[in-house]
C-alpha cells in the first residue's frame, strides 16, 4: 500500500538564514497524501520558517521543495497548490464570510454561480451552513477558526498548511477544536501541515508528528512512537514530563544492565540500549510509569520505598512528590484517581515499583536545556 | 466629594466656554449677519441679499468659487495618490529600524514655515530659477521658460504643502494593518492590484478620508500658495476675499464670500463623512 | 511586496527609486533655498559665485545682513512674543478642556465636544475674517454707546493672539486629551482614597501623568502660532509677524536676506527635531 502512495508535499535539505543565524538547517522529509503531518517544537525553534517557505512566503537558500512532484523553486505563493492557515487567522475584516470564502475563487476567475455554489457548499462542510453574511466580528473564536480553514480548503488545495490556528482560543474550545479539525481533516481526505508547540494537539490530531530543535528535526515518527519512544534527551523532555535522574551503568551483561544513582539507588534497566559499564547516563522515567504500592505478585519490577512529600490534586492528571529513602531526589510520580490512594499523606512511606522497559537513559549531558 | 465635583466642572467650563463662545461662535454669527447687510452709500445700512446676489451675477465671483472647489478635490486627489506608496514603504517595506528616521525625515520640511517652503519652490521654478538654470547649462532648454505663476506650479505647491497631513494618517492607519492579511491574500492567489485594491485600501479608508478631508480644507482656505505660486490674477477664492477686506473695503461682500466658502468646506466634509460612514470625532483620532 | 516577503528586484528598485525621488521632491526647495543664503550675489538665484556671509552679518547700505535688519529682526521678535502668549493661552485652556471633556460630565457635552472640534474645518482665513468682523462690531458699539476706546479689538499684537489661540487650543486639547485617555483612573481613586481632594489629585497626578503630552502640545502650539499665516494675514496691524513680513518680501522681490532667515529657520527646526531624536532613541534604551 505504502508504495503506491502519492506524495503530497517533498521537502528535500531546505536550509535558511537570516544573517549569521541558521532558522533551518538541511531539513528533509516527505508527507503523503491525505496525512495528518505535525511539525512540534519550541517556539523559536524554526517551524514558522518552514512552513513559510513551504507556502511561498519566504524562499529557502538551500534544498527542494516540491508538492505533487512540481519544484516550487520561484513559484510564488499565489500560484502554489498550498494554503496556509494563518497563526492569527488573518479573515479579511473588511468583508463578509462568503466574500472571504470567495476571495481565492474569484482570483480564478471562476465564474459567479459556480463560486456561490462552492462557498455554501464548503460552508455546510465545515457545520456553519447559512453563514454566509456574517460580518468577521459577529464570529465566534471557533467559528472564524472554520471559516479560515474552509477558505482554503475551497481551492482544494494539494497541502493545507496551518500555523498554530488553535493558539488563540481558549483551553476548553481548544480541546473541542482539536478533535473537530481531526474529524474536518479525516472527512475531507486534503493533506494538512501543521505546526504548533502545544504537544497535545499534534500527539491527539496527527498521523506522523516531526519533533523540531534549533533548525532541524530531532525525530519524526508516530505519535505513540515519539510518547514510548524519545530517539533523543530533547524529545524525551519536550513530549510529555519525566524525572530525570543522572547515574551509571553498572554490571553491563547481554539481557540487562543496572543503574546506579550517587545516592546508592540500583535499579535494573532493559539491556537493549547499548551502553558500556560505567557510562554516565540519565534515566528519563515518567510519572505515569511509576505504580504505587504495586502488587507484590507483580515480578521484575524495580521497586523503592519513598516519602511522600506532598499530595498535587489535579483531577486525572493527579501527582504525588515523592523521594525515594535515603535521597533527596524528588520524584512526581502519578496518583491515579482510582479511590485506591485515598488514604495517602504527607509523610507517610510508600513502595514505587517500576518496569525497567520504562525507563529510557540517555548520555548525560554537558549543557542544561529547557 | 460631589461639591468638589461640581467645582471641578465650572473651573474646567469656563475658560472653555469663553473660548468657543466669543472667538467661535459669536465670530461666526457675526460674519453671517454682516453678510446680509448692505451698507449704501449715504453710509444707512439694510438688510439685504444683495451681497450674494453679486455673487452669481458676476460670473468671475462663481467661476473662481468652483475653479477652486474643483482644483481643491484635484489637489487632494493627487495628494493621496503620492502619499499612499510612501506610506505603505514606511510602514510595511522599510525595515522597522530606519522607520522612525524616515518618519522624522517626512515630517521636517513641514515644522519649517509654509512662506519658506513656497519661496523654495519658487526659487526652484522662476524664470532665472535653480531648474531654468541648470536645463539651459545642459542645453535642454536655450530660452529660460516661466514655470512659476500657473496653475501647475500651484498645484504642485498646493500638493507638496498638504503631503504632510495626507502621510501621517495614513501611516498610523497602515500600522494597523496586520500584515498576514496582505500574506493571506497572496497566498490565496491575489496579485498586486487585488491586494490594493480589495485589502490595503479597504483598511485605509478611515485615514484617507480624515487625510482627505484636512488636506482638502487646507488646500480651500490657502491663500499663500496660491497668491505666490499661481497666475497673476486672483483666481483662488480665498484671494476674492482678501480683495474684498483689504482692496475694496467692502467688508459686508467678503463676509458673503467667507460664509460660502465656509459652506462650501464643511459641505464637503459632511459629504465625506457620511460617504465613508464616519463621524468628525472618529477621523480627528 | 512587504518586508517579510521575497520580491521580485525591478519591484524594490521601482519602488525604492520612487522614494528617492519623493524625498528630493520634499528637500529640493529647502536645500536650495539654504544654500543660496550663502551665494555672493544680490539675487536668491544661480549661478554660484562664491561663498559669502553677508547675508548674515553685512551691514552695508546694498547688502544688509539678518543681524542688521531692523524690519526683519522686529518681525521676529513680535512673533515670538506672539507664540508665547499664544502657547500659554493655548495650553493653559486646551488643558482645562481635555479634562472638561475626558473627566467631566454635563449636559449638552457632545454640543460643545463638536464646537471644540470646529476650528479643526474652518478655513483659516474664515478664522481670520469673522474674528475680525466681530471685535470690530464690538468695538463700534463699545464706542458708540459708551464712547470707549478699546486698543485690544482693533487689527493688532492682542487680535492676532486671540486669533491664532482660538484655533491652536483644539490642536492642544487633542493632543492632551489622547493622553489623558490612557490615564490609569485608578491611581487617581487611590489617591482619593488616601485622602487627596480631587484639586490636589490633579496637581500631583493627573498633570505629572500629563506632562510630556503638555511640553509636546506647547512646542507644537509654539511653532503653528509662529509659522502661522492664513489667520493672521486679516488681524494684522502695524507689527507684522515674521509670514507676513515675509510674504510681503517675496511678492514684491527681494534680496537673499529671506534665504538668510529661512536657513536659521530650517537649521532651528532640524536642530529641534535632532534632538528629539536623541532623546526618543535614549528613552528607548
Amino acid at each position: 500500500m505504502a508504495d503506491d502512495m502519492q506524495i503530497d508535499l517533498g521537502v528535500e535539505k531546505v536550509t535558511k538564514k537570516f544573517k549569521d543565524f541558521t532558522a533551518v538547517k538541511a531539513v528533509s522529509f516527505e508527507v503523503e497524501q491525505g496525512r495528518f503531518f505535525s511539525i512540534l517544537g519550541p517556539s523559536g525553534c524554526g517551524k514558522t520558517t518552514l512552513l513559510r517557505m513551504i507556502a511561498g512566503l519566504a524562499e529557502p537558500d538551500n534544498g527542494r521543495i516540491t508538492i505533487r512532484g512540481l519544484n516550487m523553486a520561484g513559484i510564488p505563493p499565489n500560484k502554489r497548490p498550498a494554503n496556509l492557515v494563518f497563526q492569527h487567522l488573518a479573515l479579511f475584516p473588511m468583508m463578509n464570510v462568503a466574500d472571504n470564502i470567495a476571495f481565492g475563487l474569484q482570483r480564478r476567475g471562476e465564474k459567479k454561480a459556480t463560486v456561490f455554489k462552492k462557498v455554501s457548499a464548503i460552508l455546510e462542510r465545515v457545520d456553519l451552513p447559512g453563514f454566509e453574511k456574517k460580518k468577521i466580528h459577529e464570529l465566534s473564536g471557533g467559528q472564524k477558526q472554520r471559516v479560515a480553514i474552509a477558505r482554503c480548503l475551497v481551492l482544494e488545495p494539494a497541502v493545507l498548511l496551518l500555523d498554530e490556528p488553535l493558539g488563540a482560543l481558549d483551553l476548553k474550545l481548544r480541546e473541542q477544536m482539536k478533535v473537530e479539525l481531526k474529524k474536518l481533516q479525516a472527512k475531507v481526505g486534503t493533506t494538512f501541515v501543521y505546526i504548533t508547540h502545544d504537544q497535545s494537539e499534534a500527539l491527539v490530531m496527527s498521523d506522523q508528528v516531526a519533533v523540531m530543535n534549533k533548525g532541524h528535526f530531532e525525530q519524526l515518527d508516530t505519535p505513540k512512537n515519539l510518547y514510548n519512544r524519545p530517539a533523543t534527551p530533547f524529545v524525551a523532555r519536550f513530549v510529555g514530563d519525566n524525572n530525570i535522574w543522572s547515574g551509571h551503568i553498572r554490571d553491563r551483561d547481554n539481557n540487562t544492565c543496572r543503574f546506579e544513582t550517587p545516592d546508592g539507588n540500583v535499579f535494573h534497566i532493559s539491556g537493549d540500549q547499548p551502553w558500556r559499564n560505567g557510562a554516565a547516563v540519565d534515566l528519563f522515567l515518567r510519572p505515569e510509569a511509576m505504580i504505587i504500592q504495586p502488587d507484590p505478585a507483580h515480578t521484575g519490577l524495580n521497586r523503592f520505598e519513598a516519602h511522600i512529600r506532598s499530595l498535587l490534586f489535579d483531577g486525572a492528571n493527579s501527582r504525588i512528590i515523592a523521594t525515594p529513602k535515603n535521597s533527596d531526589r524528588e520524584l512526581l510520580v502519578a496518583l491515579p484517581q482510582n479511590r485506591q490512594h485515598d488514604d495517602l499523606c504527607p509523610g507517610d512511606i510508600v513502595e514505587i515499583g517500576w518496569d525497567k522497559s520504562s525507563g529510557i537513559c540517555f548520555a548525560t549531558e554537558t549543557e542544561t536545556s529547557p | 466629594m460631589t461639591q468638589h465635583r461640581k467645582w471641578g466642572l465650572f473651573f474646567f467650563l469656563t475658560p472653555v466656554l469663553l473660548w468657543l463662545t466669543l472667538l467661535i461662535v459669536l465670530p461666526h454669527i457675526d460674519l453671517l449677519r454682516m453678510s446680509f447687510i448692505l451698507e449704501t452709500d449715504t453710509g444707512e445700512t439694510e438688510w439685504r441679499l444683495s451681497n450674494y446676489a453679486s455673487f452669481f451675477k458676476e460670473p468671475i465671483y462663481w467661476l473662481t468659487f468652483v475653479r477652486t472647489a474643483i482644483y481643491s478635490i484635484i489637489v487632494t486627489l493627487l495628494t493621496l495618490v503620492v502619499a499612499l506608496p510612501v506610506s505603505f514603504f514606511i510602514t510595511k517595506v522599510a525595515r522597522p529600524g530606519t522607520r522612525g528616521f524616515l518618519m522624522l525625515l517626512i515630517l521636517l520640511p513641514f515644522w519649517v514655515s509654509e512662506l519658506v517652503r513656497v519661496y523654495g519652490w519658487m526659487i526652484l521654478l522662476r524664470e532665472s530659477g535653480v531648474i531654468n538654470h541648470f536645463l539651459l547649462k545642459l542645453g535642454i532648454l536655450d530660452q529660460p521658460v516661466e514655470m512659476l505663476y500657473n496653475d501647475a506650479a500651484m498645484i504642485l505647491g498646493l500638493v507638496y504643502t498638504s503631503m504632510l497631513f495626507m502621510v501621517v494618517p495614513l501611516v498610523s492607519v497602515l500600522e494597523s494593518l496586520d500584515d498576514s492579511l496582505i500574506e493571506a491574500a497572496y497566498d490565496l492567489g491575489a496579485d498586486m492590484g487585488t491586494i490594493v485594491f480589495k485589502i490595503i485600501v479597504p483598511h485605509a479608508t478611515p485615514g484617507i478620508v480624515s487625510g482627505a478631508i484636512v488636506v482638502f480644507m487646507l488646500t480651500l482656505g490657502n491663500y499663500l500658495t496660491p497668491n505666490l505660486m499661481g497666475g497673476k490674477n486672483s483666481l483662488w477664492f480665498t484671494e476674492q476675499i482678501y480683495n474684498q477686506f483689504i482692496a475694496s473695503f467692502n467688508w459686508n461682500q467678503g463676509a458673503a464670500f467667507g460664509f460660502l466658502l465656509l459652506l462650501l468646506s464643511s459641505g464637503i466634509v459632511w459629504l465625506g463623512l457620511k460617504l465613508s460612514g464616519q463621524t468628525l470625532g472618529k477621523v480627528v483620532r | 511586496m512587504i518586508r517579510t516577503l521575497p520580491t521580485s528586484r525591478t519591484y524594490d528598485f521601482g519602488f525604492r527609486l520612487y522614494i528617492c525621488f519623493y524625498f528630493v521632491f520634499l528637500f529640493a526647495p529647502l536645500l536650495v533655498t539654504c544654500v543660496l543664503a550663502f551665494n555672493d550675489s544680490l539675487f536668491p538665484s544661480l549661478p554660484w559665485k562664491g561663498f559669502t556671509l553677508d547675508w548674515f552679518f553685512s551691514n552695508h547700505a546694498e547688502r544688509i545682513g539678518i543681524f542688521h535688519d531692523r524690519i526683519n529682526l522686529d518681525s521676529i521678535w513680535v512673533s515670538a512674543r506672539v507664540a508665547f502668549f499664544v502657547t500659554l493661552l493655548s495650553v493653559s485652556v486646551g488643558t482645562c478642556a481635555a479634562f472638561l471633556f475626558e473627566q467631566e460630565d454635563f449636559p449638552f457635552k457632545s454640543l460643545l465636544y463638536f464646537l471644540m472640534l470646529a476650528p479643526l474645518v474652518i478655513p483659516g482665513v474664515i478664522l481670520g475674517i469673522s474674528i475680525l468682523l466681530v471685535s470690530n462690531t464690538l468695538g463700534t458699539a463699545l464706542e458708540d454707546s459708551w464712547r470707549m476706546d478699546v486698543g485690544i479689538l482693533r487689527p493688532g499684537f492682542w487680535l492676532v493672539v486671540l486669533g491664532q489661540f482660538s484655533f491652536i487650543t483644539t490642536l492642544v486639547t487633542l493632543v492632551v486629551s489622547a493622553r489623558l485617555k490612557k490615564f490609569d483612573t485608578t491611581l487617581e481613586e487611590a489617591a482619593l482614597n488616601l485622602g487627596a481632594n480631587r484639586m490636589q489629585v490633579i496637581f500631583h497626578i493627573t498633570l505629572k501623568f500629563l506632562r510630556p503630552a503638555i511640553i509636546g502640545a506647547a512646542a507644537m502650539a509654539f511653532l503653528m502660532s509662529f509659522e502661522n499665516f492664513n489667520t493672521t494675514l486679516f488681524l494684522v496691524g502695524s507689527e507684522a509677524t515674521l509670514p507676513i513680513n515675509l510674504y510681503l518680501q517675496v511678492r514684491d522681490g527681494s534680496t537673499p536676506v529671506i534665504n538668510a532667515v529661512s536657513f536659521l529657520l530650517i537649521a532651528g527646526t532640524s536642530l529641534a527635531a535632532m534632538a528629539m531624536l536623541y532623546m526618543s532613541g535614549k528613552s528607548e534604551t
